[in-house]
């Protein structure tokens, strides 16, 4: 048992260190105050007293209030075991209402601690407790659901061990919490932004830059790509809404001047856990010299894949190994996605060194593809990439996959019949599936202010500002869940979700209708097989959650696909995951940064009890019945259902572009 | 403290026996619609579906419904001419949410050589969002100087292609007068903060008013060029020159009454909001 008062001692025995670190716990402590690694749970704790109060930090040398946990930014680690039976008593001690979400966990839905859809939230002064156990082991976190006590400084890293052995192998770990942190109130934030919503951004696109670009590329080129940005109102300078202006972009609560410092011995393996707990900020992740081997996503383990560099989505996790061999510091860079500022981390044979930090790099610049236009550009790039792409799979020894979001196969090679290229074509067009589509028609409007015409697939791009880097960065197609699947069963049908906004109203929403407005949830039954894919029509890449369940992305991956909490959506990119309706409840769907969501792009899915559920408990692997329980609008007409090899994709389809798409519609 | 597996463990149970037959029964009647009249209330069975019902409408109303003020003063000025020293200023409030929202403007000029106020107007509309970068609005002005005259009010707002901010509104006047102004900006990032901003502003009358000296057609036109630093985004001083001419017929009658037609000016002044 760990009590509260254990936890704040525990924080109370760095009281003697100096500074900031005192303030902190002990797992997010510099090896210079005495973190050589996380130590290994001894027994696992069921039990954890949680406190959510104000307190002061100090961050970047500065001081300031926070809301959080137990006193500590960021708030204390939770660690248990797989299927252990957990109690939390979360204790509210500020003047507001509060929440904890679990983030990743797949607990019962009322025990997910989003206010207003799975619970009433935690009053001024009020405890509530959680129980769970949950089957699943990783890398995870919690944070507030509750206002925007997230970006006040209230998440938290929380790990489950398996409950058998480990298959990552490993010589010590760190847990990495990324995080950005303001001294502006949350809620200024918010407000600024709505009336503003440039406000942060102080990388416009300048006179002298026009002059610069005007030199380059010759007037006439530089005067019509500004022509076409604004004609359409839109700046390709439009990365992140809230930067570095006024962020201080943390790891483990420290800021680059801070210099967190973690110790290795050369030759050790080392994991860190990374978590993304910022509330807007989406990084990228390197550390020059050293390729980090990503073992985990979002809490999961995968295949190892080596990689130079990833980019992290706002609450995304990744756990890595790292073999540092040489007795020098090496740099953790956590840059953020519109580089206007990065927290640097350092890792060194003996505690407290300091590794050189790396100059930020260029600022991105949107192209028309990101708008969903060019398409031109974009199979050329697209081609680029696959073949990069082929490379880089090739030494693993692994198949080229189709990185084309349709393939729920494992068996490519009876319709791969062309080299990767023509494939790569195929990912601009949409596929026609063999089950019911459900679409959604969106028009511009006051908060709609671009509908991609030609979304496509991305999944095998490294993410907005990393097309060009010299070395190899993680990209979505790449990822391969380490365990088969547990669900194969192709889809019984399909919703399409439209990511909308108007920048220029800081208006933010799923198919134009924000939270405030939803009359009827995102509805899916008790053990259907859902697909659901997501349309990005805005120029942001969006980390999008899906609360309760895992899904497993649509990358190619057969039967070995990623299964993720949250994915990016790049601009103008269109992705689908399938789900396995398994968790009844009604669970939050949103994108995860925080005044998007703030602003309305959320929504609800309710997986409502089938009453005929066990008609419904298939095999693994076998198709469901699509006469049993529940009736789709329309019925598959799809023969290979029972195939769960079945390639439903390789055909060469096209877009619909008459812009007229219909409910239920079935192809 | 409250449980959810203390006292209301019961009601818990109980709930869940009153729902799931409920959830049943509906899943045979009808796919589509919606559950209940809430768009989702499983949690209702484990907790006091009031208090999830105050919390749903919570949640739901601060995603995305919650209003804002904002305050800018966009002109906040002296200017400085051979003939004149006034003081400009052009301030609003609007107050709302995404798509509605209650817009006042205050514009006017103090002649400081004359310590009195030249034109002083206030228009209080309501703005509605109509299109991806344009408001409607529609409301009542009136001149507070220099006599006290109502008008109905009605014109737009918005981000033309470009990024020209642009407004223009047309006055019915309680006598039947009609007029109109329309205002065009645009701003040049010489730097992140350092903004150029090029302004131009057009009056139009529908008929002769000998009394205010303005002819039908076009009466006034005012450019100006704003150079502006963003200290912070929510303040900008600014220095600047400005031109401003009588037109047409209205340009006639001035001359006529031996007024000046046209004026420029250094100006000096800044931007602010909140």
């Amino acid at each position: 048992m760990i009590s509260r008062r254990r936890l704040i001692q525990s924080g109370a025995n760095g009281a003697l260190l100096l500074g900031m670190s005192s303030l902190l716990p002990a797992w997010a402590r510099s090896s210079s105050h005495g973190n050589h690694g996380l130590t290994a749970p001894h027994h696992h704790h069921t039990r954890f007293d949680l406190e959510v109060g104000r307190f002061p930090v100090r961050i970047d040398g500065r001081a300031g209030k926070a809301v959080g946990v137990n006193g500590t930014l960021p708030s204390p680690l939770i660690r248990f075991r797989e299927n252990d039976e957990i109690t939390l008593n979360v204790r509210n001690t500020v003047d507001e209402d509060t929440s904890i979400h679990w983030h990743g966990l797949l607990v019962p839905f009322q025990m997910d601690g989003v206010p207003g859809v799975t619970f009433p939230g935690i009053r001024a002064g009020e405890t509530f407790t959680y129980k769970f156990a949950v089957p699943q082991s990783g890398t995870y976190w919690y944070h507030s659901h509750s206002g925007l006590q997230e970006q006040q400084g209230m998440y938290g890293p929380l790990i489950v061990d398996p409950q058998g052995t480990d298959p990552v192998a490993y010589d010590r770990e760190y847990v990495m919490v990324l995080s950005d942190w303001s001294f502006e109130n949350a809620y200024r934030i918010y407000d600024k932004l709505k009336k503003i919503s440039h406000t942060y951004n102080f990388q416009q696109r300048t006179l002298p830059d026009f002059l610069m670009d005007a030199k380059q590329r010759g007037l006439g080129k530089a005067l019509s790509d500004r022509a076409m940005w604004g004609e359409m109102r839109m700046s390709p300078r439009d990365i992140a809404d809230v930067t570095g202006a006024t962020y201080h972009f943390l790891i483990n609560g420290h800021s680059t001047e801070d210099n967190w410092n973690g110790v290795f011995k050369p030759g050790e393996r080392v994991r860190l856990r990374i978590i993304n707990a910022s509330a807007m900020t989406i990084f990228n992740v390197r550390m020059p010299d050293l390729p980090m081997t990503i073992v985990a996503a979002d809490g999961l383990n995968v295949r190892p894949l080596e990689v130079d560099e990833f980019q992290i989505g706002v609450a995304e996790t990744y756990d890595v190994i790292i073999e540092p061999n040489a007795e020098k510091p090496f740099a953790f860079v956590a840059e953020s996605i519109d580089r206007s500022g990065q927290a640097v981390a350092s890792f060194g044979p003996e505690p407290g060194m300091r590794a050189a930090a790396p100059e930020l790099r260029a600022v991105p610049t949107l192209t028309m593809k990101d708008m969903g236009m060019d398409h031109g550009d974009m199979s050329h790039d697209d081609m680029d990439h696959s073949a990069m792409g082929h490379g880089e799979l090739g030494e693993m020894g692994e198949m080229k996959a189709d990185p084309v979001p349709q393939n729920s196969a494992t068996d490519h090679s009876m319709h791969h019949d062309g080299p990767a290229m023509p494939e790569m074509d195929h990912s601009a067009h949409m596929q026609q599936a063999s089950w019911p589509v459900e679409k959604k028609h969106i028009e511009k409007g006051p908060g709609i202010a671009n509908v991609a015409a030609m979304p496509m697939s991305r999944l095998d791009e490294p993410g907005i500002g990393l097309e060009g880097v010299p070395h190899r960065v993680l990209r979505y197609s790449q990822l391969r869940s380490l365990d088969r699947n547990p669900d194969l069963r192709p889809p019984e049908r399909e919703i399409e979700i439209h990511l909308t906004s108007n920048m220029e109203r800081y208006m933010w929403s799923f198919d134009g209708v924000k939270f405030s407005e939803v009359t009827e949830a995102i509805k899916f039954r008790e053990g259907e097989r859902v697909r659901v894919t997501l349309i990005n029509n805005t120029m942001m890449p969006h980390p999008i959650h899906l609360h309760g369940m895992f899904f497993e992305l649509v990358n190619g991956g057969g039967d070995h696909r990623p299964r993720k909490h949250t994915v990016i959506v790049k601009p103008a990119e269109k992705l689908s995951f399938d789900v396995s309706a398994d968790h009844v409840g009604d669970w939050a769907f949103h994108c995860h940064l925080l005044y998007h969501m703030n602003a309305g792009m959320m929504q609800v899915v309710s997986v409502l009890p089938d009453p005929h559920k066990h008609h419904r408990m298939m095999e693994e692997t076998e198709p469901a019945d699509p006469h049993a329980g529940h009736k789709m609008s329309a019925e598959p007409s799809h023969e290979g259902h029972d195939m769960p090899d079945h390639d439903r994709m390789d055909h060469s389809q096209h877009m619909d572009h008459s812009g007229h798409q219909m409910h239920g519609d079935m192809k | 403290m409250r449980s959810i597996f203390g006292p209301s463990l019961l009601f818990s149970a109980a709930a869940l026996v009153v729902a799931a037959p409920a959830f049943a029964q509906h899943h045979a009647e009808d796919e589509a619609a919606p559950s209940e009249d809430a768009p989702w209330s499983q949690a209702d069975a484990y907790f006091d579906p009031d208090e999830m019902a105050a919390s749903r409408a919570h949640v739901q109303h601060h995603h995305g419904s919650e209003n804002t003020l904002m305050v800018m003063a966009d002109r906040f000025e002296m200017q400085d001419s051979d003939n004149a020293t006034l003081g400009v200023f052009d301030v609003s409030a609007s107050y709302g949410g995404d798509i509605n929202r209650l817009y006042v403007q205050l514009e006017g000029e103090y002649d400081f050589d004359a310590s009195e106020a030249e034109h002083v107007s206030v228009d209080v509309l309501w703005s509605r969002a109509i299109s991806t970068y344009f408001d409607l609005q529609a409301g009542i002005s009136y001149d507070i100087e220099p006599d006290g005259l109502a008008h109905a009010a009605l014109g737009f707002q918005g981000l033309a292609p470009y990024w020209f901010e642009v407004d223009g509104r047309a006055y019915l006047s309680e006598k039947g007068d009609l007029t109109a102004k329309f205002e065009a900006e645009y701003d040049f990032l010489l730097t992140q903060r350092l903004i150029l901003q090029p302004r131009a502003e057009l009056k139009f009358a529908a008929q002769d008013d000998p009394e205010h000296k303005t002819g039908s057609g076009l009466t006034n036109f005012e450019t100006g060029l704003r150079l502006r630093y963003d200290i912070i985004r929510e303040f900008s001083p600014y220095i600047g020159i400005t031109y401003h001419a009588a037109m047409g017929e209205t340009d006639d009658m001035l001359e006529v009454a031996g007024e000046d037609t046209d004026s420029a000016a250094f100006l000096v002044g800044f931007r602010a909001w909140y």
